[in-house]
């Protein structure tokens, strides 16, 4: 066990990421996520690793492609324009079954937008941002803490499933610091016998590759994905549940603004109105069962957000319509306070 | 009884898809027995690109990994450091490597990547049907420049041999053609030399073959080769552009 | 529950986000729940800089402090902009070398500390921010007893010799009296 120490949401990426057995790293600059370059930059030459700042966001997505082909733990990180930049190589990686890593630590868009916190690429993190039929990984961290253990998490989901895994953090979660301890953990590492290691001339060569020219070849590639995606469904959704026994309103806030939330809530139990929340921890698989467990028990729910109402669409599909959700959100770069979920709460009929 | 011929081993049995008369087929043919001679079939990575050549990896006996377009030399760099003592090559056309990888091509070099680069350049997108390259020369005409390339409008051809020898990292570059068997044989050597030079940690190597594309250019073989010889190798000389370890340095 | 909830503000430059970095770890050392979250961007390269802390006997909610109960600013936009945020009850802290104007609540406790002139006078000009933070802790009841642990954590081992530069500033606002 280490001592807890303070750190940067975006160090403990970069900590738990080599901590996690990952010794290339790939990126480029862009606010707010600089300080997971600059960490890397730092400790990679003095373990033997790889950092390296590529020409631009599309070549560093595509290093990340050549290190996961060659079989090794391998990341990115960026912000949202960059992550856009990046959406070519990630369809790739999905198309070639490939893991990776990739944090985005979101900032207001679209375009240029703003350097300030958003969590407006919900939809292109887990609605699969790149062209084709896929899905990525998507997890999101609320404490320091998580940006540690999460990324492990990732790196370990990557492995099992042969998927690129999203960190989907913002400004905030990157910038804050909070204690967090980071253990040597056992890297749990996974066979590999697809990976370009060179023949030897004791095998057949291995390909990999995410074209397929027959149609009724790339259909089969194609159903055999969704298959695995079915059983990550299953298997694989978190998410934390806030004094949800007696809710009568459900909040669902991920990320900085689930931490908002608990402090509305406390104000308003306080007050004795009964609400709860239910934290994603996974974006994708979204935690349905979470909901579909709480969907008769809540009289309404509340989708609190800094993007214009993106996840508010899945919570809607969790619950099957059956409850009215409302939408609690500011964009650009703004934060929702705890006064602004509270007049929700109020409006919603949470009022005593 | 005496074999005189026979296929490298480092190509596979896989028929090739390339058209009659495409140079593609000799360049294939070129680097296998060039990996066969350097015994290091076993331990090489190709890296194939978007064109043509794209199912590169079905013809070569070596592991493959197929990069999208133009990113083949950042997918290189990420299979090298992987594991630097793999052999690791890229095979891209003109599109890939001089238009839309451009960035790719000139920051692998300017970071010395320890890796080797075969251009090949027919100035034609092949594989979409006969579209103008950014080598597609002065004059010529293609499926998107009908009245031929008209340098007023559309700009000038790139040099890759040239640009590239003004990045400091590049270690060698060279451009070859495959119209005859002497230039064949020159082209052999060429591509060896920036393999070999991957094995002794020199640096980026780029081998730049000037190529033919009888089908899209709309001529038969025997024209193409010709048109090489008349109309290619005056807009793109051959020659070593840069080779920072020969006698004397730098050409 | 207990929770302070903490916000820093004057210009970059003036330490703001190194002094909210020993107050978090003096909780943190103190076995309390923190966070410390700065303002970020193009505002911190000369501009204003914020940030808040959070020290808490609870896991600590939202980082972000709005209704902060101490508020320490080291310049005058940083006290326009946030001193009717100060909840009632709560302190601020002043640096009044570098700020003229007086607070008109009277709800709130007010002091005023001349820690950019006493950081002048004693040739310790960069630390003006350890010596306001050492009266603010002597203010909200806090001890200096784990000072030199929180500070080898913060002073990076190639800057040691500052360690006791930073110390004497702090106990110079500990000991400083009104």
């Amino acid at each position: 066990m280490g001592d807890k120490v303070l750190m940067k949401g975006n160090e403990a990426i970069a900590e738990a990421a080599i901590k996690a057995g990952c010794r290339h790293y790939f990126g480029y600059p862009i606010t707010p996520q600089t300080e997971v370059a600059a960490y890397m930059s730092k400790r990679m030459p003095k373990i033997g690793g790889t950092f390296l700042q590529a020409e631009s966001e599309i070549a560093a997505i595509n290093m990340v492609i050549g290190v996961a082909s060659a079989g090794y733990r391998v990341m990115t990180s960026s912000s949202s324009p960059g992550i856009s930049l990046k959406q070519e190589g990630i369809s790739y990686l999905a198309g070639c079954d490939l893991p990776a890593l990739v944090v985005n630590v979101e900032r207001g868009g679209p375009g240029l937008g703003g350097i300030q916190p958003s969590q407006s690429d919900y939809w292109q993190a887990t609605k699969a941002g790149g062209h084709g039929d896929y899905h990525n990984l998507v997890l999101a961290p609320a404490s320091v803490q998580e940006m540690a253990s999460l990324t492990i998490k990732g790196f370990e989901l990557a492995d099992k499933y042969g998927m690129v895994a999203m960190i989907l953090a913002d400004g905030t979660m990157g910038q804050m610091m909070e204690p967090v301890e980071i253990d040597d953990i056992e890297i749990k590492t996974v066979e590999k016998p697809w990976a370009l290691t060179g023949t030897g001339m004791k095998r057949e060569h291995n390909i990999v590759n995410s074209l397929y020219l027959k149609p009724e070849l790339l259909e089969q590639k194609n159903f055999e994905r969704y298959e695995k995606y079915a059983k990550i469904e299953r298997d694989e959704a978190m998410f934390e549940e806030y004094l949800m026994d007696d809710a009568e309103i459900c909040l669902v806030a991920f990320g900085i603004t689930s931490r908002v939330a608990k402090n509305a809530i406390n104000e308003a139990r306080a007050k004795g109105v009964k609400v709860g929340m239910i934290r994603p921890i996974t974006l994708w698989p979204f935690p349905k069962k979470a909901f579909e467990a709480r969907a008769d028990q809540c009289k309404a729910f509340v989708s609190v957000e800094m993007s214009m109402g993106q996840m508010i669409e899945d919570v809607k599909l969790a619950i099957e319509c059956k409850k009215p959700v409302y939408l609690c959100n500011r964009v650009g770069g703004m934060i929702p306070t705890p006064e602004d979920i509270l007049s929700k709460i109020d409006e919603v009929g949470g009022a005593k | 009884m005496a074999v005189v011929f026979e296929k490298p081993h480092a190509l596979t049995d896989a028929p090739l898809h390339y058209c009659p008369g495409c140079t593609h087929g000799i360049i294939h043919r070129l680097i296998a027995e060039v990996i066969d001679e350097l015994g290091i079939e076993g331990e090489t990575i190709g890296v194939a690109s978007v064109g043509c050549s794209v199912m590169a990896y079905d013809y070569f006996n070596v592991d493959f990994v197929q990069a999208a377009h133009g990113r083949a030399p950042a997918v290189a760099t990420g299979v090298k450091r992987a594991d630097p003592s793999k052999v690791v090559f890229t095979y891209q056309g003109d599109g890939d490597l001089a238009a839309i990888g451009t960035a790719e091509t000139v920051h692998s070099a300017a970071r010395r990547e320890n890796i080797t680069v075969i251009f090949v350049n027919n100035a034609i997108y092949g594989m979409t049907g006969g579209q103008m390259a950014p080598t597609t020369l002065p004059g010529m005409v293609t499926q998107t420049s009908p009245y031929g390339r008209d340098v007023e409008a559309v700009g000038y051809p790139i040099k890759v041999c040239e640009m590239l020898s003004q990045v400091d990292g590049a270690a060698y570059l060279e451009r070859v053609s495959v119209h005859d068997v002497a230039h064949v044989r020159k082209a052999k050597a060429a591509i060896k030399k920036a393999f070999q030079n991957q094995l002794d940690g020199k640096g980026f190597s780029l081998v730049e073959i000037v190529s033919t594309c009888p089908t899209n250019w709309g001529v038969t073989p025997e024209k193409a080769l010709k048109f090489v010889e008349s109309d290619m190798l005056p807009y793109y000389p051959l020659g070593v552009y840069k080779d920072i370890y020969a006698e004397g340095g730098e050409e | 529950m207990a929770t302070t909830n903490v916000l820093y503000a004057g210009f970059g430059g003036q330490g703001i986000l190194f002094s909210g970095k020993f107050l978090a770890y003096q909780g943190l050392l103190a076995g309390k729940h923190v966070s410390w979250l700065p303002s970020y961007g193009p505002e911190m390269r000369g501009g204003t800089a914020n940030c808040s802390v959070i020290i808490s006997d609870e896991e600590v909610g939202s980082p972000i402090v709005s209704k902060p109960d101490v508020l320490i600013v080291m310049n005058l936009p940083s006290l326009d902009k946030y001193e009717n945020d100060v909840v009632p009850g709560g302190k601020i802290f002043i640096d009044s070398t570098l700020i003229d104007k007086k607070v008109e609540r009277t709800d709130v406790d007010v002091f005023y500390v001349p820690a950019t002139g006493m950081a002048a006078e004693r040739k310790i000009p960069t630390l003006a921010n350890m010596i306001i933070t050492g009266k603010m802790l002597k203010e909200i009841g806090a001890s200096l007893d784990n000072i030199d642990a929180v500070l080898g954590k913060i002073v990076s081992a190639r800057h040691q010799d500052l360690l006791e530069v930073n110390k004497d500033a702090i106990k110079l606002g500990y000991n400083l009296e009104e």
